[in-house]
Parts: C-alpha cells; sequence; structure tokens
C-alpha cells in the first residue's frame, strides 16, 4: 500500500475517533451536569429528615417526603406485579405461539403503538376507566396507570429474548419429547431470563420518573397512607408541585428528591446492565 | 431364498445378502412440502436397523427435510406437510393418531449446532428422562452415567456434572447432546449435520463414537462431507433436488454408483462448483 494511501486512512480514522468521543462526552456531559444540580440545589434538604419525615405544609419549615417514596415505592412495584406477567405470557404469545399469524403481527403493531403511547394519555384513560368510577383517586388507579406503561416494555422484551433463543434449543428440547408449555416454561425461560428481567428492570426505571399518568390516577396526599383507595402520595408529583410552589424550602426538596429520583434511575439501569453483561461472560 | 432380494441390482445383491439387516424404517411415497414447494418428492426408502445410513446431496436437495420427517419435527411449524407413509416396527408415525410422546422417545435427534440447555450437565442429560420416566434418585444418576458413557464424555465430566453445560467445549458439547438424546433409549437417532460446526479433532471422536453408538441404535445421518459419509456409513442415500436419486450399500454407491447423477456428485464433492447450482430456489429460477 502507498504511503500516502495509508496517511489518508490514518487520518480519517483519527477524525472518526475524534467525533465518536466527542459525541460520547457530549452525551455525559448533560447527565453529570443534571446530576450536579441537582445535587447542589437539593444539597440542603438532602439529610435523614427526607426520608423519615413527612411533606411539610406551605410555608413551613423542614419536612421530607416520606409519604411520597412510599407511595411511590407501592405503586411502582403495583404496577410491575400488574404489569410484568400479563406482559411476560404475551410476549410469550407472540414469540412461540403466534408464528407470523395475523393475530400475532397485529399484536404487536398495536403494542409498538402503546409503547410509544404519550403517558398523559394512559393517565386520562385510567382517569376514565377506574377514577371516573370510583368517584375518587386513588393509590390504586396510580398503580394501574404505571401498569399500562409497564406492559408494552415487557411484552416488546419478552418477544424478543424468547426469539433470540436458538430455533434448535426449541426443537432439541421437543426432540425430547416434552410438550410445548414446558419446553417454554423449563428451557427457553431459562435462557431468555437475564433479558426478561432486564426489560422489567428498565420498566421500573421507567415507571419510577412518570408524572403525567399519576397526575390523573393517584394525584398527591400530603399525608401518609397505606390505603390503596385513597389518594397517594409519589415522587414526581410531589416534585411537580413543590417546584411550581413559591417557597424556598419546598424547592430544595423537590431538588433532593429528583437527586434521589436520578441516583435510583441510575442504579436500576447500572444492575440491568450489569446482568446483561454478566451473562454475555458465561455465554462466550 | 427370499425372491425380493434377487430384484436389487446385480452389483447390489452381494452386500444386501452377506448383511440383510431387518427393515427399521420405512418411507412409502413420502412427499414433504414447504407451503407449497415440494422439497421431498415421492420417496420410498428403507432404513435397517442397527446401521448407519447416510444421506447425502448437494445444499437444499431435501436431505435434513427428510431427517425431519422421521420425529416429525417439522410438526413446529404450521405451514410445513409431509403425505405418504413412514412406518417405524410396521406402524405409520405421520398417522395423526400416533402419539408424538412415544414417537420422540423412540426416535432421538441430534442437531448441526450444539445447544445444551441452559441447566447443569447432568440436569442436560436427565431432562427428558424426568418427562417420561419416574425414576430414583440412585436410578436416576446410573441412568445419566450411562448416556454420558454411551456419549464417550463420562470421563472428561464425572467431576464436575453440577457444572453448566454451556461451559463445556464445542465437541464436548455435541457429546452432551447426544448424551442427552440416548439418554431415552430411543431406537433410532437422527444426526443432522453433526460435526459442521465442529474442529477436526472433535469430528474425528464423534465418528468413532457413531461406529459404537450404532451396535444399540439404528442410525441416521445427513452430511454434507462425503469422505464422512464413506466413513462412517453402512449405506448412503444420495438426493438431489427432492428425488431418491440411489440408496445402497456406501461401498457399491462410492465406487460403483448405478446413476451418472450419483457419480458427477461424488468424486467432487460438495467442492463442486455444480453442487451450488442446484439450490431449488436457483433452480427455479432459471429459465
Amino acid at each position: 500500500m502507498s504511503a500516502s494511501l495509508y496517511r489518508t486512512r490514518a487520518v480519517k480514522n483519527l477524525a472518526a475517533q475524534v467525533l465518536a468521543v466527542f459525541a460520547a462526552v457530549f452525551g455525559m456531559f448533560w447527565l453529570v451536569w443534571i446530576m450536579w444540580t441537582t445535587l447542589r440545589m437539593g444539597i440542603s434538604s438532602l439529610d435523614w429528615a427526607l426520608f423519615s419525615e413527612m411533606t411539610p405544609p406551605p410555608g413551613a419549615e423542614g419536612g421530607g417526603m416520606l409519604n411520597a417514596f412510599f407511595g411511590s415505592a407501592v405503586m411502582s412495584l403495583l404496577g410491575i406485579l400488574l404489569g410484568a406477567p400479563i406482559g411476560v405470557l404475551a410476549g410469550t404469545y407472540l414469540a412461540e405461539y403466534s408464528s407470523k399469524s395475523w393475530l400475532g403481527e397485529t399484536v404487536r403493531f398495536v403494542n409498538d403503538i402503546l409503547l410509544s403511547a404519550p403517558s398523559i394519555v394512559l393517565g386520562l384513560f385510567v382517569y376514565t376507566l377506574v377514577v371516573a368510577q370510583m368517584g375518587h383517586f386513588s393509590g390504586l388507579a396510580g398503580a394501574i396507570a404505571l401498569a399500562f406503561i409497564v406492559l408494552p416494555v415487557v411484552v416488546r422484551t419478552t418477544d424478543e429474548m424468547l426469539r433470540l433463543v436458538p430455533t434448535q434449543m426449541r426443537e432439541a428440547a421437543l426432540s425430547l419429547g416434552v410438550p410445548q408449555w414446558k419446553v417454554t416454561m423449563q428451557v427457553l425461560y431459562r435462557s431468555a431470563l437475564p433479558g426478561i428481567v432486564t426489560g422489567i428492570l428498565l420498566a421500573l426505571a421507567r415507571i419510577s420518573g412518570e408524572t403525567a399518568p399519576l397526575l390523573f390516577s393517584a394525584l398527591n396526599n400530603q399525608y401518609w397512607t397505606t390505603d390503596l383507595l385513597s389518594p397517594m402520595a409519589n415522587v414526581p408529583v410531589v416534585i411537580f408541585q413543590y417546584a411550581m410552589s413559591p417557597y424556598e424550602n419546598w424547592h430544595s426538596l423537590a431538588w433532593a428528591a429528583a437527586f434521589v429520583l436520578t441516583m435510583f434511575v441510575l442504579l436500576v439501569s447500572l444492575v440491568a446492565r450489569a446482568i446483561v453483561l454478566r451473562n454475555k461472560m458465561t455465554h462466550d | 431364498m427370499n425372491d425380493a432380494r434377487l430384484t436389487l441390482a446385480p452389483h447390489a445383491r452381494d452386500t444386501a445378502l452377506a448383511a440383510a439387516p431387518p427393515v427399521k424404517v420405512s418411507a412409502r411415497g413420502l412427499n414433504f412440502w414447504y407451503d407449497k414447494f415440494l422439497a421431498v418428492k415421492n420417496i420410498d426408502l428403507d432404513i435397517p436397523e442397527k446401521r448407519v445410513t447416510a444421506l447425502i446431496g448437494p445444499s437444499g436437495c431435501g436431505k435434513s427435510t427428510l431427517l425431519r420427517v422421521f420425529n416429525r419435527i417439522y410438526a413446529l411449524y404450521p405451514k410445513q406437510e409431509a403425505k405418504g407413509e413412514v412406518l417405524l416396527d410396521g406402524e405409520n408415525i405421520l398417522d395423526a393418531k400416533y402419539p408424538m410422546n412415544r414417537l420422540r422417545s423412540k426416535v432421538g435427534m441430534v442437531f448441526q449446532k450444539p445447544v445444551p440447555f441452559p441447566m447443569t450437565i447432568f440436569e442436560n442429560v436427565a431432562y427428558g428422562i424426568r418427562h417420561h420416566e419416574r425414576l430414583s434418585k440412585p436410578e436416576m444418576e446410573s441412568r445419566v452415567e450411562q448416556a454420558l458413557r454411551q456419549a464417550a464424555l463420562w470421563d472428561e465430566v464425572k467431576d464436575k456434572l453440577k457444572d453448566s453445560g454451556l461451559g463445556l467445549s464445542g465437541g464436548q458439547q455435541q457429546r452432551l447432546c447426544i448424551a442427552r438424546a440416548v439418554a431415552l433409549k430411543p431406537d433410532v437417532l437422527l444426526l443432522d449435520e453433526p460435526t459442521s460446526a465442529l474442529d477436526p479433532i472433535s469430528t474425528s471422536r464423534i465418528e468413532q463414537l457413531i461406529e459404537e453408538l450404532k451396535q444399540t441404535f439404528t442410525i441416521m445421518i445427513v452430511t454434507h462431507n462425503m469422505q464422512q459419509a464413506a466413513r462412517v456409513s453402512d449405506y448412503t442415500a444420495f438426493m438431489y433436488l427432492g428425488d431418491m436419486i440411489e440408496h445402497g450399500a456406501t461401498e457399491q454407491i462410492f465406487s460403483n454408483p448405478a446413476k451418472q447423477q450419483t457419480e458427477d456428485y461424488i468424486p467432487a464433492g460438495s467442492a463442486d462448483p455444480r453442487a451450488l447450482q442446484c439450490h431449488p430456489k436457483w433452480h427455479r429460477a432459471r429459465p
């Protein structure tokens, strides 16, 4: 190869590398900035009281977000418990049973629409379906709204993860005379498990920050409640309400809660990532 | 003497008379469709018991398709259909009344790519047995050991039965898949290009293994490798574009084939550029 040709390629390679590194740093920059800002603005409220005291009344000093953290945890977990099993089953139907049938293709298409549906629309849907029927906002309605966000994410990942399992694994298990439902439960799920769990964790990360669907379903509650049939406090709506208020203390609490929420989402994403990586290592 | 044997071609007669093993499986007027495409055309074939029968032919000739009929694994796919008769010990397995469970416990299959289940080595072998039989713990242990010995894998894995099957090398994984299939004590073993994903050393181990396994099992092997077919098989069937061109003792097929098409295919082996031209899609595309 001529030296000049080699030099041109080396230059092009360097240019591509620099652009790629720049893009990566550019992306990271905003994340770090967000983390730093929420930390800086919320640091005065980042203390034990944040996790042990209730949301303060307007104008009062101190207080925490215990009721909101609790409400968010309960509704998110319930949302996962409602949405994930249905999602896994529906994804299994798509990957294992509907092989290219019109019903399967239709469900897959509709699921993709649901996946990108604005979450406020889902909130309004649950408002009509649950809140309007019950006559008041409730934690249960909030959990159902979140479940509607979990559902398409889990359907999609389960479908994709099961379709990644080699056909020969399916055929090998079936060729032992084991019926299809047992093959799915005992062999295919085991093979696709890390992917499915990752999908559920990412759904958890997604719903823990959702505000719009909760505005129309769980609303908010200034007090501690474990009653799923009454309105329930939750972190995103409290942040929204406090950020809109004129009170210094509320602002600082909102920043602190935003920091905790961002850290939580980051942590869940990291765990999901770790599962994928570990799985890759044992397979290579 | 049975006169039916005399109807064989003269050069095949000697081998047939010498061996004449009973027929284990036979196909009668077998046709196979992928939706509207006829991939196997009106085939008659007898598979002798406890012998190795190799199915050879260029890619797309229908040999794997034919193999997949014998345990009805194709039934997994709604648009695939087999018509005709396949008799296993005289019973038609294509009959809808023939229980799939029984068929699959009698006819085991090993695939091209080794696919251990994501379980321990022990569980990989025990998995199929558990579905068909209730065994006590010691019974299961001796059954698993027996299967692993039959697959010539026992000595390599006896100290790590609790490790994942995915941690084994490719050749070991394929032998694990063979152990998994023989653990059910089937009568027939279907091997679909079992060594095409393996290195030469693992390949020769599997070939030795096939030699031992035919004491116990009736074996059908699909292979692209002519030398392999010549080394391991007693009988060879040559297929081309879905037709069974020729079927007989391996020695005769390789040294003195009756048909010109067989002779054209065998000496050059799969490296022959003509072998590529006969893929059904290409064939149909030509005017």
